[in-house]
């Protein structure tokens, strides 16, 4: 894998709320390289969604406080100014949404809204030229009749030709970073499939960087290259796919892994699920951030674990939790297949 | 679509029916206002009374005065009792000055409060929006009589800018026509101007919640743009709602006050009489025409906002 485009560094965010500051991102690092799909997996409130808009300076607002850096090609954008970052929206980082029903303009054409995109930077191109483009766009995103449907307004689209737009918008202007948050969560299993082969396609046609975030780990097994699992707003592990999906280090991996219904397994009666809720951001536990739902919380687990890698064979394969390798692999074996077992 | 327009029309039929029924029943049943009594005038001798009943066929039961009343309102013939002038007449004659004065007003409203409502919108929290806020607040909580005495005897009688009152005919002297009538058109516009520049400003931060900004930000357009053509169009709707019942009530019926302030002799003033006199045939011509544009505004409306807004446009053709 050839050198980062993206890399990220200890990028930490805060938002000054009623109820107190919370750290929403704290100290999240990792790299993408071309060609490459890294996924960010957590539940709601991990952090993932607002380290992926903070890349592209959509957080910013009086009551955050951004540090850190987020390197493209070597240059700084976390304190970039309003006009820079604007110009590598779009132009070199792209962004998919989660919701295709609301992230689209309602009262204005979709290839509108495309020409919009690729006017954006610098008007040279003509609005006849943007058009086409536009056309061609959307065809290549498979919008079947794009010459006619291109002058259609969102409301006369479905979920996933609206997701279609979407991603043919955010590659308007051939941008070198796509930057994909939940694509899928709104959409019917079936598109979800059709989304993701789109996006895969793109990916090694295009040579992109792609970052996806999702909740959904068999979104992650069909796609990603790496992954990163965020928690509370730390990443707890990192690691190629292989790694995480075989040799998980982190219990709240097990969990989340634990918790997908698998073809290929015998049904389990009732499908397990990681007991209680994420902790709240303003009020973060003194040390690990999920030991309060963690059957295997013991004494040092008051301190926070650091993110280190700990396998001979894996340099790229980092996690925080204190429980040593044999301790790990005793524990994460639940019924036969990896789990975390239900508080007693 | 043919549908919904005959829906509409009957709809409005339906509505200036019972506003007519609602005024002719209420006069009727306010203390001291039989109009044959009126006429004659205090101390008249019963058969003066008895003759004026019968001329003008006050005898008649209830729902024959009021047939008969329509039918003259539809053909022009509707006398006052008052005057004795013919009411149709008066209020063409009074046309020009209210159209002059809604008409400006609903204009100079509509710019401000648009203008403001962005600039607050925009800029929440600072302190513009601060400054126009306690400014809106102040232009909804004013009654208009008292702006418009304060105009009269500040900008009027101290400074001798602006002229007292009366109305210039556009056709005479358009310069002059402008000049008389700027008080008033603030006077009446200045409580819109507040109440729509608030309605603007909650309505854009709501907007600019929606996951669609997000995206526009995220093409890479500039702030300006993200805020006009993202914002302020998705914004613009319950402004066309307010408008469209605004305007309609603005041009006959709202400026009562302010015809009578600035002396403007418009369709506003001859109401004024009409209710001073208990005079039933201006009230019910005035009241009936009033509510006939209002109604035709709001039909109006809904086809703005199909404009506004592609999925009404769908709605509305599939009916």
């Amino acid at each position: 894998m050839s050198e980062p485009l993206l890399s990220v560094e200890d990028l930490r965010v805060g938002f000054t709320t009623e109820g107190g500051r919370l750290q929403a991102v704290d100290g999240v690092s990792f790299g993408v390289a071309p060609g490459e799909v890294l996924a960010i997996v957590g539940e709601s409130g991990s952090g993932k969604s607002v380290t992926a808009q903070t890349i592209l300076g959509l957080t910013r607002s009086p009551n955050a406080t951004i540090e850190g850096s987020v390197r493209l090609r070597g240059t700084e954008l976390v304190d970039a100014g309003e006009a820079e970052l604007r110009q590598v929206r779009g132009a070199q980082i792209g962004m998919v949404f989660q919701d295709p029903m609301t992230s689209l303009n309602p009262v204005y054409r979709v290839g509108g809204q495309i020409v919009e995109a690729i006017r954006a930077h610098g008007s040279d191109t003509s609005k006849e030229a943007a058009r086409e483009r536009a056309i061609e766009l959307l065809d290549s995103v498979g919008i079947v009749d794009a010459e006619r449907r291109v002058d259609d307004y969102p409301h006369e689209f479905s979920g996933g030709m609206r997701q279609r737009a979407m991603i043919a918008m955010a590659l308007a202007l051939e941008p070198e970073v796509l930057i994909a948050d939940e694509p899928t969560t709104a959409l019917d299993v079936t598109i979800q499939a059709q989304i993701l082969r789109l996006l895969e396609g793109l990916n090694r046609e295009r040579n992109l960087a792609t970052i996806l975030i999702t909740h959904d780990l068999g979104v992650v097994a069909e796609v990603a290259d790496r992954v990163l699992v965020m928690y509370a707003g730390r990443v707890v592990e990192e690691g190629a796919l292989d790694e995480i999906f075989y040799d998980p280090q982190h219990p709240y991996t097990w969990g989340l892994l634990g918790s997908l219904s698998r073809i290929d397994r015998p049904r389990p009666h009732r499908l397990p699920q990681i007991s209680g809720a994420p902790p709240s951001l303003i009020s973060l536990p003194e040390g690990c951030a999920f030991r309060t739902r963690c059957p295997h919380e013991f004494a040092k687990c008051s301190q926070q674990p650091p993110l280190e890698a700990k396998l001979a064979d894996g340099a790229g394969h980092a996690d925080r939790c204190w429980l040593d390798l044999e301790r790990k692999r005793e524990k994460r074996q639940v019924g036969g297949r990896i789990g975390l077992e239900a508080p007693s | 679509m043919a549908r919904f327009a005959i829906r509409r029309l009957a709809g409005m039929v339906l509505v200036l029916f019972a506003v007519s029924v609602l005024v002719f029943a209420i006069f009727n049943l306010i203390p001291n206002s039989d109009p044959a009594q009126r006429m004659a005038g205090k101390n008249a001798d019963a058969t003066l009374v008895k003759s004026i009943e019968e001329d003008w066929g006050f005898d008649e039961p209830v729902w024959v005065q009021y047939g008969s009343m329509m039918e003259k309102l539809f053909t022009g013939e509707l006398i006052s009792y008052g005057d004795q002038l013919n009411v149709v007449d008066r209020i063409v004659e009074g046309l020009p000055a209210t159209f002059s004065l809604g008409i400006g007003a609903a204009v100079i409203w509509l710019f401000f409060g648009v203008l403001f409502g962005y600039l607050s919108g925009t800029r929440a929290g600072g302190w513009l929006d601060r400054a126009l806020t306690v400014g809106s607040v102040a232009g909804i909580s004013i009654p208009v009589f008292l702006i418009a005495t304060l105009f009269l005897y500040f900008l009027t009688y101290k400074i001798e800018l602006f002229p007292a009152s009366g109305y210039v005919p556009l056709e005479e002297d358009p310069i002059q026509w402008a000049y008389h009538l700027i008080l008033p058109w603030f006077t009446l516009a200045i409580l819109n101007i507040g109440f729509y520049s608030r309605v603007l400003r909650s309505s854009m931060l709501n907007v600019m919640n929606e996951d669609y900004v997000r995206t526009a930000r995220a093409k890479g357009l500039d702030e300006n743009r993200v805020m006009v053509r993202h914002v302020l169009r998705n914004s613009l709707i319950p402004i066309v709602t307010l408008f469209g019942l605004d305007f309609g009530a603005t041009i006959f019926g709202g400026a009562i006050i302010t015809e009578v302030i600035f002396s403007l002799g418009g369709v506003g003033q001859y109401s004024a009489e009409a209710i001073t006199n208990l005079d039933l045939p201006p009230l019910m011509a005035v009241t009936f025409f009033g509510a006939f544009f209002v109604v035709l505004f709001n039909a109006l409306t809904d086809i703005v906002y199909a404009y506004l807004d592609p999925r009404i446009r769908l709605g509305a053709s599939a009916q």
